[in-house]
């Protein structure tokens, strides 16, 4: 008895999931016309910016100037120009931002290098440091507290 | 010379706090544009308000103008449009709109609503005039000086604020 009444459950909550996500489900986005062109675009996309959603390229991000810029790169394609004309068509409109990778610039020189300079810097002080510890002589430094078997006795 | 080894990393550390307190304050959101001090994009485009009319730049060489990206669906617009209002009614300089993305009922139908700020809108169905000027938030705002370079941009909103302290002073100076 409890059997079939476990099996009507489970095929109950089968039902109703199915139901959901057919709700949820959307229609398949129409497949590309030229699959060769479309992987082009999608390369292009995926070195360039979102700018709506800044984190993401053009390539995966859902907003709708992501849709509209991937749709002028598909047309630009179509007209034949090169990928270098396409980014710099970009650049032009939107600045060295929509770049996904930062330019090497004058510019940019600080963000490209900085945190290895830094790291670097730091490390070279820390071995300098630690070095010059070494060589001096050991009653430069407190010593160390023998260890006491009963601490908690006055001195 | 013991308080050199201390001043060094303090003012290492002063210099990197200047440079947090600045990364702090500047918006990723405002992304500078490069069209400034260069020629406006050139559009031909109808108007929204007559189909078998059209609105080019070229009509506005000779005049300061504002270029003011908005669209019916846009919230933020509708914030900025009293200000807008206020704008156009001291006839500083004429507004001319970039209805961005847009069907021409709602958007006529959101200017007769809300009022029209507007000597003329353009009407940028697909969007790609709004590609040119490099728009990427509506809405945004642009001063084109009498020789058809853009002079200034402001994304997002306008506010009072920044009409009377960045707008305003740039049309006085511009218009010589």
């Amino acid at each position: 008895m409890a059997d079939v009444l476990r099996s009507r459950i489970a095929s109950g909550l089968l039902a109703s999931m199915v139901f959901v996500f057919a709700a949820v489900a959307k229609e398949a986005p129409p497949a590309a016309e030229d699959p060769v062109l479309e992987k082009k675009m999608m390369r292009i996309a995926a070195e360039l910016r979102c700018l709506v959603c800044q984190n993401e390229t053009i390539a995966a991000s859902h907003a709708d100037l992501a849709a509209d810029l991937r749709e002028q790169v598909r047309r630009m394609l179509k007209e034949g120009r090169s990928e270098e004309q396409i980014v710099r068509y970009m650049t032009e409109r939107y600045g060295d931002f929509v770049l996904y990778r930062p330019p090497m610039k004058g510019t940019t020189l600080l963000l490209w290098f900085g945190p290895v300079v830094l790291l670097v810097g730091g490390l070279a002080v820390l071995v300098i440091v630690l070095r010059r510890r070494n060589r001096l002589s050991d009653d430069r430094f407190e010593p160390d507290e023998p260890e006491a078997p009963d601490e908690g006795t006055t001195r | 010379m013991r308080s050199l080894r201390f001043i060094i990393p303090l003012l290492v550390f002063a210099a990197l706090l200047f440079f947090l307190f600045r990364g702090l304050k500047l918006d990723p959101r405002e992304v500078p544009s490069p069209l400034i001090d260069k020629p406006a994009p050139g559009f031909t485009l109808t108007r929204l308000d007559d189909a078998t009319r059209t609105i080019r730049r070229d009509d506005m060489l000779g005049k300061v103008w504002l270029l003011n990206v908005w669209a019916s669906w846009c919230v933020a617009c509708r914030q900025e449009h009293p200000t807008l209002v206020a704008l156009a009614q001291t006839r500083a300089a004429p507004i001319v709109g970039l209805n961005y993305k847009d069907t021409r009922p709602e958007g006529l139908a959101w200017l007769g609503q809300f009022g029209n700020p507007y000597d003329v809108s353009a009407f940028d169905q697909d969007g790609r005039v709004g590609i040119d000027f490099g728009v990427y938030g509506v809405p945004e705002t642009f001063v084109i000086d009498k020789n058809g370079l853009v002079r200034f941009k402001h994304i997002g909103p306008l506010t009072p604020e920044i009409v009377q302290t960045k707008i305003q002073p740039l049309l006085r100076q511009l218009n010589g």
